[in-house]
Formats: structure tokens, sequence, C-alpha cells
């Protein structure tokens, strides 16, 4: 009996179902996770508002800002690269999948050269607590899109043996959900961070 | 017992059949796995126990005797950090979870078996992290309240990596038995047909979902304070101590129903079953079980109200924790009307399940003191709250899992026990737990605070009392084990069905074979309808 | 206050109050306690049956609304009687009466520093005046540490970085002890101090002689700093180890160093070593002592040191 077949004789729309039950629970979870680096936000800025209006202007906006373009855009081609594996269109399919993850790559070498640069004018995780915050809530963030393109490419790699059809592509939905997830979370992270009023 | 279902042959060993020890580490099988936790788990309850006997050795004088304070410091922490991450909160949901909610509700297996063996590996890996840790000694406590957690010595940062590995497996043992309630019922199964310890499971496993990754991410950055200097709980950084606090408590509150909420589900199996009798308020108590599990998470302040937190919060952390009462009362006030013109066998899981409302009862009835503001001042951190949570925990849970230990070890291992060893150990515990705990709320009266490895002479008579009592509560522990660990070998067949139960695993062999059912069974009504309707009896 | 007279507590107001609500939730418990348990066993006892007998005939009974509204509602109730009532004295317990004394207390691993209004300090000893309400002002200088005094009822956590307070009217004279109840490390248990309750001349007597200067000799006065600034909590005077090591023939005594050289125990060293516990730690002693930087004035230590060379 395998993780992702049927059990007790369920059929594959059943078993999706199942699957999607299971990932949204799992999205519950990662929301109670970031929401403690997010208590920590609220209760830190209200204390010191002024320290992360100063601070966040050390922060490299326009980078952040392709940052954003690059996650949303990648987010888009995850829901085209679904969209044509329920059509049964495998190529255009693993297309979308490998931009994703090119996409995904992208956001890391800027976040890259973000990180770089904050070390190189002095700035580390312990040098505040708004940069305490910045290191903790990326770093986290980035540890999910690393997670993300893992799985990514275990799906890819399914799509290329032509394990998906119209029929099944529970492990692409369940992927793209979990990336959707990663993309929403930057998008909070972004204006929280960036472009503190 | 009815008997139409033939026994089952001894040599019929089931999912047990097969040997090797790749037929257990790679097992997709929930039954083993809820074995593997079983044993697991056992174990460092025993582990914890004898940190728990030291402790109460060294309590016997009121100096600095036997061993050193640091060691006393390192092994209330060890008892702690084993007994409540590694034992009390996967003992029931991971181990009888695992076990029993496929059967109970009529599946083959989990949703997500292959997820559910990962589980457990991830368990074993936080276990070894959390082993690894302890080359350095570590004497936090188990709460890790900063700052002194975040100056300590260098487990910490370890530990923090073995909890959040454990923390991990816990969530995914919930999620999987979630999608497993919600999608696996057997037909016929609908929501008010299932087992109470399975509506006792499905409140557990939100809680572990949602409250879990708190303490993740508590641990998370408790270890990002000490490697690199984050200052989210450091005053000298501009953080704050109580936000730990706060953190820690959001999850560890929530979690002590993770631990009470499966045995309450136990009990209320075997109630209805050794007494002959329906459950009495069988909504209630199921509705109840989520009532515990939302209001559990409103109320973790309760832990904090001396601890510089606002006025405020305290009296309304306070007036919501009341309300944690009235269910919990409610389960109470059903399982004794159930008892009312039954005919009650008291065997082995039934004494236990009354041992557990008895002894649950004192737990919950020193509830109010810790609640009421006014008291909380005055027994706050002293040997009151130690009580208050050894009788819910140990009492409670720890006396629960036993009964269910008892009650499902035929279906288990398709052997009987001996019922008259169970007993005398039943004796034992009984006696040696009420000594060693109920010493332990006059000393908290008294002022007598928790975590001291010294103490002013004038408590020591009730701490011999306490350790005396703690060596028969040992010994009836032991006794218990040995006697279930003997009938594993020993032990007379057991038949399908040897309690008359009516829930579903009760209906395939003992033990089950690997796929738990020749056919799926039908469910067509609830599994508690013992007794006699007045109309048929006429 | 609905104050219950019942209890003879009479070592201050609040103390009684909070025992009155210690006897209510009592009352209450034992209430329910008997009417529950009382049936859990008559009912097991009286529809028990015999080992292998078969089951008697049992009547359907699956719940009744009535019975279940009572005990949602009934229990509701008392809570709420209780949580009213417990939240009455707490309000009495916070809130202290605006001519308190304040007195400043510092805690650090492991003993609490004491500050007059008149800036006179001590250390793990505080006096007060019978009568005379006191606010205590309280500040960690390290990790989380409590302030508990078991006869009054009354405890608060003790944070570094914020402050916190606690207040008490003491009605009668006496020695009153002091535990710490937030687990603080090493010397947690022995973290404990005494608040002196003292009637008013004692008192008037007390703040005149402290004002004068020390009229004691040099060891005495020694003597008397070793026992008030908590030293004794780790270091004995009869030759047995404890959290440190003993006082005992210290003064002269080559002592083994944790990096394995030794230095003889002079007037520098136990300087050093009570300004700078750990910069030269005795080996097999953990680093847990702390600094007496800014508590112990230069001529206490100086006393402190005449004090340890006539312990032999």
């Amino acid at each position: 009996m395998s993780g992702t077949e049927s059990h007790g004789g369920e059929t594959p729309a059943q078993a999706l179902a199942t699957a999607k039950l299971g990932i949204w629970t799992f999205l519950a979870t990662e929301v109670l996770l970031f929401g403690g680096l997010f208590t920590c936000y609220i209760v830190f800025r209200l204390k010191y508002p002024e320290l992360f209006y100063t601070e966040h202007l050390k922060l490299n906006r326009p980078l952040g800002l392709v940052n954003t373009v690059v996650l949303i855009t990648s987010s888009l081609t995850m829901a085209l690269g679904i969209a044509a594996m329920k059509q049964g269109l495998r190529r255009r399919a693993t297309a979308c999948i490998s931009l994703t993850i090119l996409l995904a790559c992208g956001f890391l070498g800027v976040k890259y050269v973000e990180w770089s640069e904050d070390f190189s004018h002095g700035l580390y995780p312990g040098t505040n607590l708004f940069f305490s915050l910045y290191f903790m809530m990326t770093g986290l963030h980035g540890i999910h899109v690393v997670a993300g393109i893992c799985a990514l490419c275990w799906v890819l790699v399914l799509a290329r043996r032509g394990r998906f059809s119209p029929e099944y592509s529970t492990p692409v939905e369940i992927t793209g959900l979990y990336w959707h997830f990663v993309d929403l979370v930057w998008i909070y992270l972004f204006p929280l961070l960036y472009l503190v009023g | 017992m009815p008997d139409d279902i033939a026994p089952s042959p001894p040599a019929d060993r089931g999912y047990l059949t097969e040997k090797g020890f790749l037929s257990w580490a790679c097992t997709l099988d929930h039954k083993r796995i809820g074995l593997l936790y079983l044993g697991t788990t056992l174990l460092f309850f025993l582990v914890g126990g004898v940190f728990a006997l030291l402790l109460r050795m060294k309590l016997m004088y009121p100096g600095e005797e036997l061993f050193s304070n640091k060691a006393y410091n390192v092994f209330f922490t060890l008892h702690g950090i084993m007994m409540i991450f590694l034992f009390i909160i996967p003992a029931i949901p991971s181990a009888l979870g695992n076990f029993l909610i496929p059967l109970m509700i009529g599946a083959r297996d989990v949703a997500f078996p292959r997820l559910n063996i990962f589980s457990y590996w991830i368990f074993l890996a936080g276990i070894i992290v959390i082993l690894a840790s302890l080359a350095s000694p570590l004497d936090t406590g188990w709460t890790f309240y900063t700052p002194y957690s975040a100056t300590t010595g260098a487990a910490v940062t370890v530990l923090s990596f073995g909890i959040f590995l454990v923390g991990m497996s816990s969530i995914l043992t919930g999620l999987n038995f979630i999608v497993t309630i919600h999608r696996l019922r057997a037909p016929g199964l609908t929501w008010f047909r299932l087992p109470l310890f399975i509506w006792s499971m499905y409140a557990t496993s939100i809680i572990q979902v949602l409250a879990t990754p708190v303490v993740g991410i508590t641990f998370l950055l408790l270890a990002a304070e000490r490697i690199f200097g984050v200052g989210f709980f450091d005053p000298a950084k501009g953080g704050d101590p109580l936000l730990f606090q706060h953190f820690f408590w959001f999850y560890s509150h929530p979690v002590v129903y993770v631990m009470i909420l499966p045995a309450m589900g136990i009990v209320s199996e075997i109630l209805p079953v050794f007494a002959r009798k329906p459950i009495f308020g069988y909504k209630g108590i199921a509705y109840s079980s989520l009532a515990i599990a939302f209001i559990g998470f409103l109320v973790w302040g309760h832990h904090m109200f001396v601890s510089g937190m606002s006025d405020v919060a305290g009296i309304i952390f306070s007036f919501l924790t009341f309300f944690v009462a009235v269910p919990t009362g409610v389960k109470v006030f059903n399982w004794i009307a159930t008892l009312y013109r039954g005919s009650i066998s008291l065997d082995a899981p039934m004494l236990y399940s009354l041992t557990f409302i008895f002894l649950f009862i004192i737990g919950g009835l020193t509830g109010p003191f810790l609640g009421a503001l006014a008291t909380n001042v005055h027994l706050h951190d002293t040997y009151f709250v130690v009580a208050h949570f050894h009788y819910t925990m140990m009492g409670g849970t720890v006396i629960g899992l036993f009964a269910g230990l008892h009650y499902w070890f035929p279906k288990m291992f398709g052997r009987m026990y001996s019922e008259r060893r169970a007993l005398t150990a039943w004796l034992l515990i009984f006696f040696g737990f009420n000594i060693t705990f109920f010493s332990m709320f006059i000393l908290g009266v008294q002022g007598m605070p928790r975590r001291w490895a010294e103490y002013p002479e004038r408590f020591q008579p009730l701490h011999i009392a306490s350790t005396a009592g703690s060596w028969f509560l040992a010994l009836g522990t032991v006794l218990m084990f040995w006697n279930l660990f003997r009938s594993l070998f020993r032990g007379g067949p057991a038949q399908p069905d040897p309690w008359g139960s009516k829930t579903l695993e009760w209906r395939t062999g003992s033990p089950p074979p690997t796929h738990n059912f020749a056919e799926i069974p039908t469910v067509t009504e609830w599994p508690y309808g013992f007794g006699k309707k007045e109309k048929e009896r006429e | 206050m609905p104050g219950f007279a019942a209890t003879n507590n009479t070592v201050s107001g609040v103390a009684a109050q909070v025992d009155g609500v210690f006897l209510f939730i009592t009352l209450v418990g034992l209430f329910f306690f008997v009417l529950t348990q009382g049936f859990l066993i008559y009912f097991a006892l009286r529809y028990r049956r015999k080992k292998r007998e078969e089951p008697a005939e049992t009547p359907y009974i699956t719940g009744s609304h009535w019975l279940e509204t009572l005990w949602v509602v009934i229990p509701s109730l008392v809570v709420l009687a209780i949580f009213i009532y417990g939240y009455l004295v707490y309000r009495t317990i916070r809130t202290p009466p605006a001519d308190a004394v304040e007195i400043q207390v510092t805690a650090r691993q492991w003993l609490y520093q004491f500050t007059y209004p008149d800036g006179r300090t001590a250390v793990n000893e505080v006096r007060v005046e019978v009568g005379r309400p006191v606010k205590f002002l309280m500040k960690s200088a390290d990790v989380i540490h409590g302030l508990y005094l078991p006869d009054f009822r009354v405890k608060m956590d003790i944070l570094p970085g914020s402050y916190t307070y606690l207040w008490v009217q003491p009605e009668q004279v006496g020695k009153y002890e002091i535990y710490c109840t937030e687990y603080c490390g090493t010397g947690h248990s022995v973290m404990r101090a005494v608040m002196i309750v003292m009637n008013h001349e004692d008192y008037g007597r007390w703040v005149k002689q402290e004002e004068k200067p020390e009229t004691l000799s040099l060891t005495k006065k020694g003597e008397k700093l070793t026992e008030n600034s908590g030293c004794l909590a780790c270091h004995s005077l009869d030759g047995t180890a404890r959290v440190g090591p003993t006082l005992k023939g210290l003064f002269g005594k080559k002592v083994a160093l944790a990096d394995g050289k030794s230095v003889v125990a002079d007037e520098t060293y136990i300087r050093e070593s009570i300004l700078e516990p750990n910069a030269k730690l005795v080996q097999g002693f953990p680093p847990v002592m702390p600094t007496f930087q800014g508590v112990l004035k230069d001529e206490d230590i100086t006393a402190i040191i005449a004090y340890i060379k006539t312990v032999k």
C-alpha cells in the first residue's frame, strides 16, 4: 500500500480529496509556524516603531520588489502547469514546472545577493530586533522555498516518466497548493519588512 | 460473549506473523507502527520513572545529601522532558491511536501509511538528537524559561532541534489521523456512530496540528537566540522574556489536553462495555472533547498569573480557565451516570478506568484553587501544582493508558494476561500513587516551592511519606508491566472479542490480520447499544 | 470584602482573605468530591456482578437532557462564583496602599538585595515595621527569580529588564521566610531570605543604630556580613562542600584551581573571588557564584576577609 495510491477501494477522485485534505491541514500547521514570527513582529513593531522605520531603510527595496515579481510569476507558471496537466498536455506542463523551478532558484539567488549585501554592511541576525526578525522570517521562508524546489523537482521527474494523466495528477496539485502558500507568505513578508510606513 | 464468532486458532499471529528487523523498521502497517511507538514511549516512561525515584530519594533529606543540587536539577529536567515529550504526548495518540483508529473506523490503514512510518522515523531522530544533547548536562527544567535557558549549558541548542523533530512527528501523526477519520470511515459509520475514543482522538489531533508548530518556532527562536544572538526573549536587546512564556504555554497548555483527551476516550470505551450499559450522554461526551480542545487554546495565561504579565490579562485568563471545568465536569458526570443500574464487572480494564475517574476528580477539583487568582498567587510554583498535574497526568492519563493497555492487550497480541497479578499491581499503584502525591498537596499549601533540591526541615516528614509512596507506586508499575510482558509469551489465547464489546476492532481476529478485515464491515448502529429498551423488555 | 472569618490567620489581612478564598473553594470542592466519588463508589459496588457471571439485564438509558443541562448550568454558576471571589481578593493583593514604604529588591543568582528608601542596603534580610504597608519594587540582575512569602500568601516573579511589585502589611512581629519560586539554576533552593517584622520601638531603635557608624569589631562585622549576604547558602563553615567550597581553614591554604594551577588563598585571592568569582575557579566546583561587585562595599569585603581568617 502506498501513500498516494488508493486505500480501501478509493477512487482516484476520492484519493485526490483525501490528499487535498491532508495538504490543507498541513498548511494550517504552517500558518501557525509563521504565526509565531508574525506575533513577534507585531509585538516589537508596536513597541519600537522608530527602530522599524529607520532600520528597514537599510534593506534593498528594489531587489525585494524584483523577488516579489519573480515569486508571483512562479505561482502563475505553477497554476498553468497544473491546468496543462489536467488537459493532458504533458510537454507544456513539464515546461511550466521547469520554469517554476527556475524562478524559485532565481528568487533564492536574489536573496543570496541581498543577504551578502547585508552582511557586508555589518547587519547580522543579532544586530537588532528588526534584523533578527528580517533574517528569521526571510530565512524560514527561504527554507520553505528550498523545500518547494525539492518537491517540484520530484514532481518534474514523475511527470517526465509519464506518471500523470488528466485523471491522476494529485502530486502536482498538492505541490501547487504548497507553492502558492510559500508565495502567499512572501506577499505578507514583503510589505511588512520592506515597506514599513 | 457472542458465540457466533469462531475463536481464532492461537497459531494465527495475524499482522504479527512476519519476523525480522526490516519488517518492523519499514512497515507501513499502522498496527506495527503503533506497537513501535508503544515500545519506544514505554521505554522512556520507565527511564523517566527512574529519574523520578532518584528525585524522591534525594528529597527524603532537607540538605544536600545523596547527590549534588546541580545533579538534582539535571534529573528533574530529564524527568520532565522524557515524561512530557517522549512519553505522555506520543504515548496514547501515537501508540494506541495508530493501532486503533483504522480498526475502530473499519479502515484498512491510515490515510497516509508512508507518512506514518516517516513520522515514526522523525520521532526516533528527535530522540537521538535529544539524547545526544545530554552529553552536556541540561538543567533548565522542561519549561526552558528564558533568559536562564539562553545562558545555561550548550545542551539547550541541540535539544531545541530534537524537540522540533519530535514536534514535527506529532504534527504529521495528528494530520494523518484527521484525514483518516474524515475520509476512511466504513460505510454507515456516521459521525454520531463513531466510538468516543475516535472523537477524543479527533479533538487531540486538531490540537496537535494547531499548537505544535508554535512550540516548534519557539524552540527555533530559542536556538537562534543562542546561536546568532537574536534577542526576542532577551531584555538586554529589547526583547521580552514573557514573550517566551506566552509562546511556550500557547503550546504547552493545549498539549495537556493532547495528554488527557485520549485517556478520556479510553475510559468512555471501557465503561459501557464492562457496565453492559449504553454510554450516558454520547453527544455530551463527544462535544465536550471538542469544547475542551477549543477552550484549551484560550487559557494558556493561567500559567503566568504571577509572571509579571498585566493584571487585566490575568483576570481574563482566569475567567476563561474556569470554563474548561464545565465540559470536563460533563464527562465525569456522564461516566458516573453510565454506571447507574449497570451490571458491572470489575476486571482490570474497568478497575483502572474507575481509578482514572477517582483520581481525575481529585485532580480536577484541585484545579479551581489554581484557576482562582487569589489562591493561585499563593500556590503557584509550589508542590500544590506538582500534585495537581500529577493527579491529572499520572492519575489521569497514565492510569487511562494502563486501562487501555489491559483492555486492548488481547487484541494487540492475541493473548490474555493474568487477572490476579493485574489486580495486585493495581492495588499497589492505587495506594502508592495517593501516598506519593496527596502529601504534595499539603506540602504545597504549606509553601514548599517546586524544583527545590534543599528545603527547610519542617517539610521533611511529608517528603518522607511521599518518597515511601513512590516505592509502592514503582513496585506496582513494575509488576503491571511484568505481568503484561510475561503474557506476551505465556498468556493463553484470546478470543476475537473477549469483553463482549461492540466497536469494530473486535469484529476481526485477535491479533487482527495485516489488512484488518477480511471484508470491510458495514455499520448500522452506534457502538454502545448495550441493555434492553423498555419496549423490548415487556 | 466577603472575607470568611473562619480562618485565624493573623499574619496579615490579605493572608486571611486568601485563606478565606481557599476555604470557600475547599468547601465547594469537598461537596463535589463527596457527591461524585460517593456515587462512583456506590454504583460500582451496588451494581457489581461476580466474575464469570452472565451480565444481568440492564436498562437502555442513553442520556437525559435535563440532567445534562443541570450539570452544565450548576458547575458554570459555581465556577463563576469562585472566579469572582478569587478576583475580588486578587484586586486587594495587587493594590498597594498609597502610603506603602517602597523597598527596592534586586535579585540575582542566588540572593536578594534590599535597598531601603534612605539608601541603606541589606542582603537576604529585610526589616519592616509591624502594621506598616511595604511595597517591594523588584528587578532582576540576571535570570527570572521569584519572591514568595508563604506566611503572607503572596508571591511575584522578578524579571530582568522590567519592574514587578508585591506588597504586604504585616500585623504580627516575627521572622518570616522568603523563598525563590522561579527556577533560576544550581542555587535555586538555597535562594532564601528573611523578612523581620519588628514592633514600633525595636524598629525605631534599629533604624537609629544602623545610622550610627559601625561599632562592632571587624571580625564580628565580617561574621554578620557573611551571614547576611547569603554566603553560607553555598559555603559551609564546618568543612563540608556545598555548592561552593567550605570557608573552614580556607585562609592561607593552597587551593587547586580548575585550570590545573594552584594559588594560596590570601587576602588578594579572596577579594578577587568575591568580586570576580570566575577568574580563579576552584577545582571541582561549577562557575556559578555571582559577583558581589556593587553589592558589598570595600570595607565590607575587608571585614569578611578578617572573619574568614578566624574560621578554622
